[in-house]
């Protein structure tokens, strides 16, 4: 579709308008910003020490460890690696239940469907692909195989949506799309990110049709799914962004970035509310997730730790030590119970 | 496309994704903060890893145990 430019659209014009709206929204912002998130929350009764230890270590993986996801069952947990394998296992025994070996190494990206029935994983072979989970231990899941995402560049991120039938991807390629799983139809494309886009998640299903995205750009961005567009755009963070939640009302929403910070964003306020951070933590966050209550934020950095984090006093409440190399992926179990960590280390550990 | 409208229409692009987000609704962070810190608060019971859940209750939390049949 081509933009017939006005006259009146130069460059210069258009430059001008751009940094008067661009001043404009930061005073708009900062009129409403008449307190800190730990202020409001000094009264709050202080956390108590925490005891989390590494429950399971589940070994498999040949190579890094680059991203998990938990099944609803809450017991289930499906994992990627360099390696090219991504694994489902069972949490409680540790037993591994499905092996996949991928046509490609450095499968970034993995997810469970809603149904436990399936598994989607891709990365450098810049696809998503679907794999029907067989009852039948000794059936090569690879034949089962469906293509459904095409990108033009690696794989990132990718989740299914409430049911079996779409999944949400984001690429390198600096784009985010919504496909139908069946026919393997692009649904709608979002474009709005300058560089690459490393993570995603989907609004809690009570918040509606939203996602967030975050990129090499520094920005995260929030989605409309129906109509494609960048409702709400954030850029504090001063690089990359690895990883981005919602808090669990659906009104928020966490990033942790190579900046070394996680950073807590209210989408009502439309803007930044917390910095965690500690002059100590100097490398990059790769992985965060929140507990239940949303009161906790679990980080993972590439420093080998597990940063816990008191979501409303800014604080860190836990550091957690287990892992002998970078932890990549992080993900709280579906009731809250554990979350796991995966690792370059080759190894997950479940953590309760 | 010469580099020159190419760098016009992502301009374009820019402008109006920027009045779009300048038209956006906000509240105070004073408000916003308030809610945070209810969810937490009322869901604090409910959360096992803030709250500790005692080792019956956690499959994680005992040893897996070694069944020697």
């Amino acid at each position: 579709m081509e933009m017939a430019a006005q006259p009146s659209d130069t460059l210069a014009t258009l430059k001008t308008e751009s940094e008067t709206l661009k001043t404009k929204l930061e005073e708009e912002r900062a009129k409403l910003h008449d307190v800190e998130l730990h202020q409001v929350a000094e009264k709050t009764e202080a956390l108590g020490q925490f005891i989390m230890k590494t429950r399971r270590t589940l070994k498999g993986h040949g190579n890094k460890v680059l991203c998990l996801d938990w099944c609803k069952d809450k017991r289930r947990i499906v994992s990627s690696s360099q390696d090219g394998k991504v694994i489902v296992w069972d949490a409680f025994t540790t037993n591994k239940e499905h092996a996949v070996t991928m046509p490609c190494t450095w499968v970034m990206a993995c997810a469970y469907a809603p149904s436990g029935c399936a598994v989607a994983c891709g990365g450098l072979d810049n696809k998503c692909s679907v794999y029907p989970l067989s009852l039948d231990k000794n059936e090569n899941l690879a034949a089962k195989k469906k293509s459904v995402a095409m990108h033009t560049n690696y794989l990132s991120a990718c989740c299914f949506t409430n049911s079996d039938m779409q999944i949400l991807t984001s690429s390198g390629d600096g784009t985010c799309a919504l496909w139908d799983v069946e026919s393997g139809q692009m649904l709608q494309s979002f474009h709005g990110h300058a560089a690459d886009v490393l993570c995603l998640d989907l609004a809690p299903s009570e918040t509606g049709n939203t996602f967030v995205s975050g990129g090499c750009d520094k920005k995260s961005c929030v989605w409309d799914m129906r109509t494609g567009q960048c409702v709400q755009s954030f850029e504090t963070h001063e690089s990359d962004i690895n990883s981005v939640r919602y808090y669990p009302s659906g009104d928020a929403f966490a990033s942790g970035s190579d900046d070394a910070t996680c950073r807590l964003y209210d989408l009502r306020a439309d803007r930044e509310v917390a910095i965690y951070s500690k002059e100590s933590i100097i490398f990059g966050a790769s992985s965060v997730d929140f507990s239940l209550s949303g009161r906790l934020l679990f980080g993972g950095y590439n420093d080998y730790t597990i940063n816990v984090w008191d979501v409303l006093k800014g604080t860190r409440v836990s550091i957690l030590f287990g892992h002998e190399n970078r932890v990549s992926t992080l993900r709280i179990s579906p009731d809250g119970t554990a979350f796991c960590s995966g690792s370059w280390d080759h190894t997950l550990r479940v953590w309760a | 496309m010469s580099s020159n409208s190419a760098s016009l229409v992502s301009l374009q692009k820019s402008v109006k994704q920027l009045r779009k987000e300048a038209g956006f609704r906000r509240i105070k962070v004073s408000q916003a903060a308030e809610d945070l810190k209810k969810f937490c608060l009322d869901n604090a019971q409910k959360d096992p890893l803030l709250m500790g859940v005692p080792s019956s209750d956690n499959p994680f939390r005992p040893p897996k145990s070694c069944a020697l049949l």
